[in-house]
């Protein structure tokens, strides 16, 4: 009873008289709330506006395009530039539009994808756990190697791709996008596994796994992050070349993006803007779903990998 | 140092450089069969990497090897006939509690029985048979250090190897699995190497303990031996705490009788058993906090009245600190008898229980 008595007051006391105390309060609408939201949503209508306007633009006929309102919705949605866009558009020679180059890049990614990433991994775990003599040295030159500009190998590569003829060949870019995406993906892979504990390591040699039992029994169900970061960067960087795949093949083996490039640039007749960008997006579909599907994993192994150095 | 006959492990002239870095320097060690050697010493003084040595997890520069009366020193971990329990732990995470024991099996090649045998022994001694189908995440860290030395204990190997298994754990746990270990060492009677940096642990568990500095092996010897008798200054300081109390000041001779001199204070050495001829030169004067009598009246070889300075209540026990000769010192004592600052005490001791070195090279005189 006295109890109650004596905290009664003090509560109200404490309120008024002792300042703040409890949680601090917050405000919806604070300066600083409207002034990060309004950033953010004003950046993003910057980069969303494209799309929207692409979109758009590709679900209107031709006519509707004329009138030359590109923000306004399409007054009649029609599919028409997307099919032909996929399957009938001209490109040089052929008119079966993107699907033939859709193909090539898959052709040319998945193997690409798998190549670079099953060396560059082996490449990484043996630097960072089997430092084996000159294994800095090597280190060095593989990260130099990263820093040389792509237009000075351009010709030498199409040399050495003709005299072992492989030139225009879809294994010959395969060849050329490994050995272009190492530097980057040994990196990545060497800091990820050098940040493993190295006790771990340590203790499956006692336990009496090599080289290959290590890698693959314990470092390779351990490194998920790393490697759904590797095939994103390997894929959509793959996936989005132009430079190699005009270089390195030929007109029937272009890839999608230089399809792409020679639908878009054809001048003869109209322009047929809505096949265009229809194109453009169908294009683009693959890096965008692969970076959708896995958002969240992308941004631990990324930071997974940055932790050491 | 004599000489073991059948030696468990024998470390030969070891040397280990790192480019011009010398760490370990021909280093020599023979453990016998059965026995707990404990490798101490602070941060950087080498154990960790002899330990790597002897597991061949690091290739040596020079010496040799034996385990077993086998030269071991090219061989692989796996070869060895070792099992190694590590600080922080390196259980396989995506392994279950059980797959972790029998990944060095399966590795191995053993038959699906002989694996499950040995798991099931090993699971038993530890009492982690509960826990076999869990990934180590769901462990606690005592249980996570018991399925790691379960991984040693499942290869049926003829010596330990223990790197710091119980640093990673809290003070009660941690003297919880320090009894585990010895009563596992009881049990299974293997040949253990235990590296600590923790006093207590090898002070509990050794049969010998090797206290290390600088790649070298300062002194190896019972636990018993080394407290008392420290071989010198850096292993007087390094064991005992509270720390042993130094005296900087010299050796006299005064008639035929040796005596150590600090400013005004002289405390005669008849007692003292010297290793060598002494000689008159300046020498440290140590003597542990707990071997010095307190307030307890004469009759002791050495006494002095002098004033309390600082008291600190350490629960069980109150180390009173004091001044000597002008120089810090404390006392150990029980927590009834816990004087007052400024309190003038009398304090008492026999040099029988001190040490002496040598103020230049620090060596036990």
């Amino acid at each position: 009873m006295s109890d109650r008595a004596v905290s009664l007051p003090l509560a109200v006391v404490g309120r008024e008289a002792s300042g703040p105390s409890g949680p601090k309060p917050r405000h919806t609408f604070s300066r600083r709330n409207i002034f990060l939201y309004g950033t953010l949503i004003v950046v993003a209508l910057y980069y969303l506006l494209p799309l929207y306007v692409m979109i758009v633009t590709s679900l209107k006929g031709m006519p509707e395009i004329r009138l030359g309102n590109i923000f306004s919705p399409p007054l009649e949605i029609t599919f028409e530039p997307w099919v032909k866009a996929w399957s009938q558009a001209c490109t040089g020679l052929n008119c079966d539009g993107l699907s033939r180059g859709f193909w090539n890049s898959v052709r040319i990614t998945v193997p690409s994808v798998i190549l670079s990433i099953a060396i560059a991994s082996v490449n990484g775990y043996a630097l960072a756990n089997w430092r084996f003599k000159g294994a800095d040295t090597f280190f060095v030159i593989l990260i130099v190697g990263a820093f040389i500009p792509y237009q000075v190998m351009i010709y030498p590569i199409v040399i050495i791709l003709r005299e072992i003829g492989l030139y225009g060949s879809l294994s010959g870019l395969v060849i050329v996008h490994s050995i272009f995406g190492m530097p980057i993906l040994t990196l990545l892979f060497r800091n990820y596994f050098s940040s493993m504990p190295e006790e771990l390591f340590r203790a499956a040699r006692v336990d009496g796994a090599g080289f290959w039992g290590i890698y693959l029994r314990i470092m390779l169900p351990m490194s998920l992050p790393i490697f759904v970061v590797a095939v994103i960067l390997q894929v959509t960087g793959i996936w989005n070349d132009f430079l190699f795949g005009v270089v390195y093949t030929r007109p029937d083996t272009y890839p999608m993006t230089v399809q792409l490039n020679n639908i878009v640039n054809s001048v003869q007749g109209v322009k047929e803007y809505n096949v265009n960008m229809a194109a453009t997006i169908l294009t683009g579909l693959v890096p965008l779903i692969v970076y959708f599907l896995s958002g969240k994993l992308f941004v631990r192994g990324i930071a997974a990998g940055a932790v050491k150095g | 140092m004599t000489a073991i006959a059948n030696p468990s492990v024998s470390i030969q002239d070891l040397s280990l450089n790192f480019g011009a870095i010398s760490v370990l320097e021909t280093l020599n060690l023979d453990v016998a069969e059965g026995e707990f050697i404990v490798l101490l010493g602070p941060s950087g003084c080498g154990k960790s990497t002899l330990l790597n040595c002897i597991a061949g997890l690091l290739d040596i520069s020079d010496g040799r090897i034996f385990i077993k009366g086998k030269n071991v020193t090219w061989e692989e971990p796996k070869d060895r006939g070792i099992g190694m329990v590590f600080q922080s732990y390196a259980l396989y995470p995506q392994m279950t509690v059980e797959r972790n024991l029998s990944f060095g099996l399966r590795v191995a090649g053993l038959p699906k029985e002989e694996i499950a045998k040995r798991i099931a022994r090993a699971s038993e001694i530890l009492q982690i048979e509960p826990l076999l189908q869990r990934k180590p995440a769901a462990l606690s860290g005592g249980q996570r250090q018991r399925v790691a030395i379960g991984r040693a204990l499942v290869r049926d190997v003829d010596v330990f190897l223990f790197d710091e298994p119980l640093s990673n754990l809290d003070a009660k746990l941690r003297s919880e699995l320090r009894v585990e270990i010895k009563l596992l060492h009881r049990k299974l009677e293997n040949t253990m190497i235990y590296v600590t940096h923790d006093q207590i642990e090898a002070m509990t568990l050794a049969d010998r303990i090797a206290v290390m500095k600088g790649g070298v092996i300062q002194q190896l010897d019972a636990p018993q031996t080394i407290y008392n008798r420290p071989v010198n200054r850096f292993v007087a300081g390094f064991l005992g705490s509270p720390a042993m109390n130094f005296l900087e000041g010299r050796l006299e001779k005064d008639g035929s009788n040796w005596h150590f001199a600090v400013e005004d204070v002289r405390i005669p050495l008849s007692t003292y058993t010297f290793e060598r001829e002494p000689t008159p030169v300046p020498a440290v004067f140590g003597i542990r906090p707990e071997h010095v009598a307190f307030n307890s009246g004469a009759g002791w070889p050495f006494t002095a009245t002098t004033s309390v300075e600082v008291v600190e209540p350490m629960g069980s026990d109150t180390l009173v600190w004091l001044k000597l000769g002008g120089q810090n010192f404390t006392v150990r004592v029980t927590s009834e008898r816990t004087p007052n600052n400024a309190d003038t005490v009398n304090i008492g001791f026999d040099p029988m229980r001190a040490s002496l070195f040598d103020a230049q090279t620090g060596n036990r005189l």
